[in-house]
């Protein structure tokens, strides 16, 4: 789960990381109250939304007046936002952050990250700051840094100093910095998180360190422990689609494709879009209803891939276990006979009772194309869509 | 031979009141594994079809002789029970459970190294499908009538798509000598390398199908030993190639966080070391059968 900046700056300063004064606006107004309250004379009000890339979409402005603060959140309110991370859909900016602005002598770069590798949390740190991680990899590799935590105790200060010395830092400022650091690791470990990105993390000209942008994405598996960071998220940044399937315990990635996908078993799912891709059409989701595929589901799934109006046929696919492939027939009979779809409907199962399963299908008298194969499934979908106008009608094609 | 597991496994369900847990113990005896017992804590001294069950693993071990277990724990307190597996003496755990924090992981592996490698017990999953040797054993949820008995082993992270590759495989009458599930999280207990050392000392293992999927870094690591060890055939197919940069796809451990991390390029690596690729999912089978007769 992704968290806006505001809120992991709130975080990260509870955990004794240095932020700059800022504060919180929903309307133009406000934010220009907000920038008087905070005071100086330079502010940044700086859009709050689910992505990277805010900068160069224009989604950070520097104000020198409280009419320019005023002017800017105005601007911004409402106003969709697409970055190179974003994709084409963006993210609209509901929420703004002002926050006053601080004399930076140096920018440099501090991430911690689950590395799979060595099965350890890794610091990773670049003097390189402000530009992307990936960047810095490609173009300065010698300026990466990398420290991995021994997990049994945890982050140790003098791997602190070991990173903010490498980052080249002065003497007068290296505990401010083995604070910060030692500040995201805290709250790294404590709160379950996967990713904690500094970026930039500053040298301000009277040598304090501090975070002028953060991220913190937390583990899915492990809010159930955290309540106070579950209640950090924000549906409206996410695709709807995705939150419909979140709250229904499926686990479902909205695509740009024709093809909805229903498929019990996340490699299943995958490789399905795989075949669809290959057979010459494109996925419009990843769709995992669980391994089990109970009719339940498979009846929220079709609900869920239909919420989808770019889809112009859908395709399921279960590998039946322990489940039963007559169940599973009951289901999508069930679900199709209760909210009758109008795009072709493939379905291929395989596995335990197959042969009743297929029977309960033909039966059925639903314009149900039945395949027996992966192949053949994603072929006769492909196949369907392309021809939706003539399959929309009634035609069976008998596996 | 087999690898992990056979008839003879003596086994502990962790977990076993449970409504998972029951269930699969009862598929698994059906199949012949040998359950020995069973622990969930405060119902120790009970017995549920017949199989004694234990407030401890230590307890359970002692009484029973038990090596093996498999959990079907709840997320919040199955990294806990993998741990009281491992400290109880058991060699060999089967994690099913889905959803377990990543951190528990790594303080699991790290409770792990305390035992010195040849006593260290070796783990399997979390969030897979399990371990079956067909015709002997099954440690899993996986179909048990799927497998035929043979002598090709099967490594993949995820198990509806290793049901698919197996049901293929029984299509065009290959055997199966074990299948292992290692599960699609980010941090698990054994890696593709570590199950293809075991298939590559295995006399009964003729050749390997590996099915990998987006994400992380253990294919590149099994290609490496593939290139450096492995001397019997390996059939590959990586799961993801539609599948969007830095998007979980469904398991927690399927996101391109990083290059090389793709199905393409993970492909591309394994070919490099003379692993036969399925070009799509539906030719699994089929790729293990050319490969086969060529062999």
């Amino acid at each position: 789960m992704d968290i806006h900046e505001y809120q992991a700056k709130e975080i990260l300063s509870r955990f004794g990381v240095p932020v700059p004064k800022g504060a919180l606006a929903y309307s133009p107004e406000q934010a220009a109250y907000r920038a008087r309250e905070i005071g100086g004379k330079l502010w940044v009000v700086k859009a709050q939304v689910h992505t990277g890339g805010r900068g160069k979409a224009g989604g950070v402005k520097l104000c020198r007046s409280e009419d320019e603060v005023l002017d800017a959140a105005d601007d911004l309110l409402g106003k969709k936002l697409v970055t190179h991370q974003s994709g084409p859909a963006g993210k609209i900016v509901y929420r703004l952050y002002v926050e006053g602005g601080v004399a930076i002598a140096r920018e440099l770069y501090l991430g911690f990250v689950l590395d799979r590798k060595s099965e350890r949390v890794m610091v990773v740190a670049s003097s390189q700051g402000g530009m992307e991680i990936e960047d810095i990899a490609a173009e300065k590799p010698e300026s990466i840094v990398k420290v991995s935590v021994e997990p049994a105790v945890g982050m140790q200060a003098f791997q602190a100093r070991e990173v903010a010395f490498a980052l080249g830092l002065k003497p007068s400022q290296i505990q401010s910095a083995v604070n910060a650091i030692m500040g995201c690791y805290r709250a790294f470990e404590e709160l379950d998180a996967t990713m904690v990105e500094i970026n930039p993390l500053i040298v301000t000209e009277d040598d304090h360190v501090m975070a002028l942008d953060a991220k913190m994405t937390f583990d899915d598996n492990a809010l159930f422990r955290h309540p106070a960071v579950a209640e950090l998220r924000d549906k409206s940044q996410e695709d709807p689609r995705e939150t419909h399937a979140a709250d229904r315990g499926l686990s479902y990635v909205g695509l740009t494709g024709k093809i909805g996908c229903i498929v019990n078993g996340a490699g299943l799912a995958m490789a399905t879009m795989d075949m669809i891709k290959l057979a010459g059409g494109e996925p419009a989701n990843f769709l995992d209803i669980g391994g089990g595929a109970t009719p339940e589901r498979v009846a929220k799934a079709f609900k869920l891939v239909t919420m989808d109006k770019n889809v112009e046929a859908i395709l399921v696919n279960i590998f039946a276990g322990i489940n039963r492939c007559d169940w599973v027939a009951e289901g999508v009979v069930q679900a199709l006979e209760k909210n009758p779809v109008n795009v072709p409907v493939i379905v291929r199962l395989a596995g335990t009772h197959v042969e009743e399963g297929r029977r309960i299908l033909a039966r059925s008298g639903l314009p149900v194309i039945r395949a027996n194969t992966l192949a053949e499934a994603a072929e006769r979908a492909v196949a369907a869509w392309k021809n939706n106008a003539n399959t929309i009608g009634l035609k069976v094609v008998n596996a | 031979m087999s690898i992990l597991l056979d008839r003879e496994t003596p086994v502990l369900v962790q977990g076993i009141t449970g409504k998972i847990g029951s269930f699969h113990t009862k598929e698994m005896r059906e199949y012949g594994t040998n359950i020995v017992g069973g622990v969930t804590p405060g119902k120790g001294g009970t017995e549920l079809d017949g199989v004694p069950v234990f407030d401890t693993m230590k307890d359970a071990v002692e009484k029973t002789g038990a090596t093996t277990s498999i959990v079907f724990v709840p997320p919040p307190f199955a990294a806990d029970s993998i741990m009281e597996a491992a400290d109880a003496g058991i060699r060999f755990c089967v994690a099913i459970t889905d959803g377990i924090p990543a951190q528990d992981m790594i303080r699991v592996k790290r409770y792990m190294r305390r035992y010195k490698a040849e006593n260290r017990m070796r783990l399997i999953g979390p969030n897979c499908a399990g371990v079956v040797s067909p015709g002997k054993a099954l440690l899993g949820i996986m179909p048990g009538n799927i497998y035929l008995p043979g002598n090709v082993g099967i490594v993949g992270r995820s198990g509806t798509l290793g049901y698919e590759a197996a049901a293929q495989m029984m299509e065009l009458g290959i055997g199966v000598s074990t299948s292992v599930g290692i599960g699609g999280d980010p941090i698990n207990g054994s890696s593709f390398k570590d199950i293809l050392e075991l298939f590559e000392a295995d006399p009964e293992t003729h050749a390997v199908v590996m099915i990998g999927e987006i994400g992380g870094p253990q294919e590149a690591e099994a290609a490496e030993y593939i290139r450096d060890h492995m001397t019997k055939p390996v059939i590959a197919y990586v799961a993801g190639l539609s599948a969007p940069k830095g998007r979980k796809m469904g398991h927690a451990g399927a996101i391109i966080s990083a290059f090389g991390e793709g199905a393409s390029e993970k492909v591309e690596m394994l070919r490099e070391v003379g692993v036969a690729i399925a070009p799509t999912p539906a030719e699994i089978g089929s790729t293990a059968q050319k490969v086969l007769k060529a062999a």
